[in-house]
């Protein structure tokens, strides 16, 4: 910020504002823009979610379209175990995802922020596949378990398990088996997070606890923790909805099977309008996902205190 | 909104975060002293799983097709010919980096004046457009799949990469604008006025004292831009149709879905989807640290 202090060298005239370098339209031009981009590419398509919702629609079968009221709706809550099933994989997901994210994020923060040899390397190796996109994870872990030429096929070598498991395809591991994969990528996200919020942990406060005789542990427990709630609370909500909106990593490494065992909502969402042409009954089941995440971000906006500092 | 890693506020892959200054230098405490074996048993037990999937699609790409060594030997890059030439991975990544390059652009530059508005002045719709940008961060793209479909088909724009183009920035803009607003907050206002009192107007002198100190901020958000529709996948799956419009991790998905996986092919695309990201953070690492220490600012 050097160059900020020579810039500032002349100094500050007293607040003179020139009326005519603020014309009363230049921040609505400002803003027009990007106004016009989320009207016309997130709200519209927003509105249209819910209108569909409320019809008929599917350009396959064009003598069903026309209103429908509440029916998509009933017939999601009452009428369609697949809806149900996608919605607890769904949560199944995202409570262990973002469960054990958190916990190896956070140990993983703490043993890198510790002073040792190789810290730097360490750190950078350790987050380096935070910047893995979700199909190229998939592309890695495809290799991984490949039946053939996978992990398995060392392992079995070894005498550990048999030849040609295949963890994707089989009902029972396959579950796991994603999991694992998304950890891969998703752990560093929170590391990156907590050891950020760790540098900001004053000292002072260990030296008095260290001076009172208070373990490690107690440390951690009464220090450490309550400095790094409101990064901890804010990370895993939003890694919560970040989690729950995930396609590409389950979609091209499991493609929500095998059987549907791996199928989220949206992936439910995006079958229903692709594949079966059923616009009007995914916008619904849409319109139930947003309500969700409007829970979501309600929370969100309270713990962030949108505006709060606004006058 | 898929591929939502931005929605937070994410420092690089840092290797080292600056520690704040310490009043003086004392012996390491005991606070500081952890046992050896603590830190480098579950560090080097996470460390191989980091690394065995990074190692095993390298092993992959540079050992020849069907050979179970464990060590890339013999090395060949006759996947990389393969997948470059016959599975038009050359192609697929001019089309990624186009559309990584524009959406990086336009994001930058709207985001750049959509926050400059944001950061320095009193409007009236300023707090509902505050609102809206916070919760359009939680409106998934993968969920407004059909109704984008439809319109992109209205302007006739499927199969074209603008249709991709623009829906990387719609999704990109909320968060980059929040970015960007709490940069320029952090730019001193009375700059600006001193120089309007030297001469410019409003625009020049943001021009020539405002943007050179956002720079880091900057590079910050449009890197982020670009790694983020360079990786993300589900709109240049559905909005793009004809294969030498594809890009990227559209091409990856081919090749994963294939009925018999060339498992060679899949590893060596999987490194040419890996490089360009690999780069950029090589290259705009420093940029990022200083750029999102200054972007810590409440939006």
């Amino acid at each position: 910020m050097a160059q900020a202090a020579a810039v500032a060298k002349p100094p500050a005239p007293p607040r003179r504002r020139r009326a005519s370098a603020t014309p009363r339209r230049l921040p609505y031009l400002l803003i027009a823009p990007a106004a016009l981009l989320m009207l016309g590419f997130i709200a519209y398509p927003v509105i249209s979610v819910f209108y569909y919702s409320l019809q008929h629609f599917n350009p396959t079968k064009p003598w069903r379209n026309g209103f429908a009221g509440f029916e998509n709706f009933t017939h999601a809550f009452t009428d369609d175990p697949q809806f149900w099933d996608t919605l607890v994989f769904s949560g199944k997901w995202v409570v262990v995802e973002v469960g054990l994210q958190l916990m190896f994020g956070l140990a993983l923060a703490l043993i890198v922020n510790q002073t040792f040899v190789g810290r730097s390397i360490g750190r950078a190796l350790v987050f380096s596949p935070w910047a893995v996109s979700g199909v190229l994870t998939s592309a890695i872990w495809v290799l991984l378990y490949n039946s053939q030429t996978g992990i398995t096929r060392y392992l079995a070598d070894m005498g550990i398990g048999t030849y040609g498991t295949s963890w994707l395809s089989d009902t029972s591991t396959v579950f796991p088996a994603a999991i694992v994969a998304d950890l891969w990528r998703g752990v560093p996200f929170f590391a990156i997070l907590i050891l950020a919020d760790l540098q900001s942990v004053s000292k002072d406060l260990y030296e008095a606890a260290e001076v009172d005789g208070a373990s490690r542990l107690k440390q951690f427990w009464h220090i450490t923790l309550p400095h790094l709630k409101d990064a901890i609370v804010l990370s895993t909500l939003l890694r919560a909805v970040w989690e729950f909106n995930n396609v590409d990593l389950l979609y091209t490494l499991t493609g929500g099977g095998p059987a549907g065992e791996t199928t989220t909502l949206p992936l439910y969402i995006a079958n229903t309008s692709v594949d079966a042409h059923n616009f009007g009954y995914a916008s619904a089941l849409t319109t139930v996902a947003f309500v969700i995440l409007l829970f979501f971000s309600i929370v969100y906006l309270r713990l962030s205190k949108f505006g709060g500092e606004n006058k | 909104m898929i591929t939502k890693e931005a929605t937070v506020i994410v420092p690089a892959p840092v290797d080292d975060i600056p520690e704040p200054p310490r009043p003086h230098k004392k012996q390491r405490r005991a606070w500081d002293e952890a046992p050896r074996w603590q830190i480098y048993l579950p560090l080097g037990i996470y460390l191989v799983f980091t690394l065995i999937p990074f190692y095993w699609i390298l092993l992959f790409a540079l050992r020849p097709a069907g050979s179970t060594s464990l060590v890339p030997w013999p090395m060949t890059f006759d996947h990389f010919e393969k997948v470059w030439t016959e599975r038009a991975f050359g192609t697929y990544f001019e089309n990624s980096i186009l559309v990584g390059v524009a959406t990086l652009l336009m994001t930058t530059l709207v985001a750049l004046a959509g926050g400059y508005a944001l950061a320095r002045f009193d409007f009236k719709v300023k707090r509902a457009f505050m609102l809206a940008l916070l919760c359009s961060q939680f409106v998934p793209g993968a969920l407004l799949l059909v109704p984008l479909f439809q319109i992109f088909a209205q302007l006739q724009m499927i199969n074209s990469l603008g249709a991709v183009i623009i829906a990387e920035t719609v999704f990109q803009l909320p968060l980059s604008m929040i970015l960007i607003s709490g940069f320029i907050k952090n730019v001193p206002y009375t700059l600006e006025e001193a120089a309007w009192v030297d001469g410019c107007n409003r625009f020049t002198a943001f021009r020539v004292v405002v943007l050179p100190l956002l720079r880091p901020g900057l590079i910050a958000v449009g890197s982020f831009a670009f790694v983020h529709s360079w990786n993300h996948f589900l709109f240049a799956l559905m909005f793009l149709s004809d294969q030498g419009k594809q890009t990227i991790p559209v091409g990856l998905n081919t090749l994963m879905s294939a009925d018999s996986v060339d498992l060679g092919a899949l590893a060596a695309g999987g490194i040419i989807a890996a490089v360009p990201v690999v780069i950029v953070f090589a290259f705009i690492q420093k940029w990022l640290i200083t750029g999102f220490s200054a972007g810590a600012v409440k939006g």
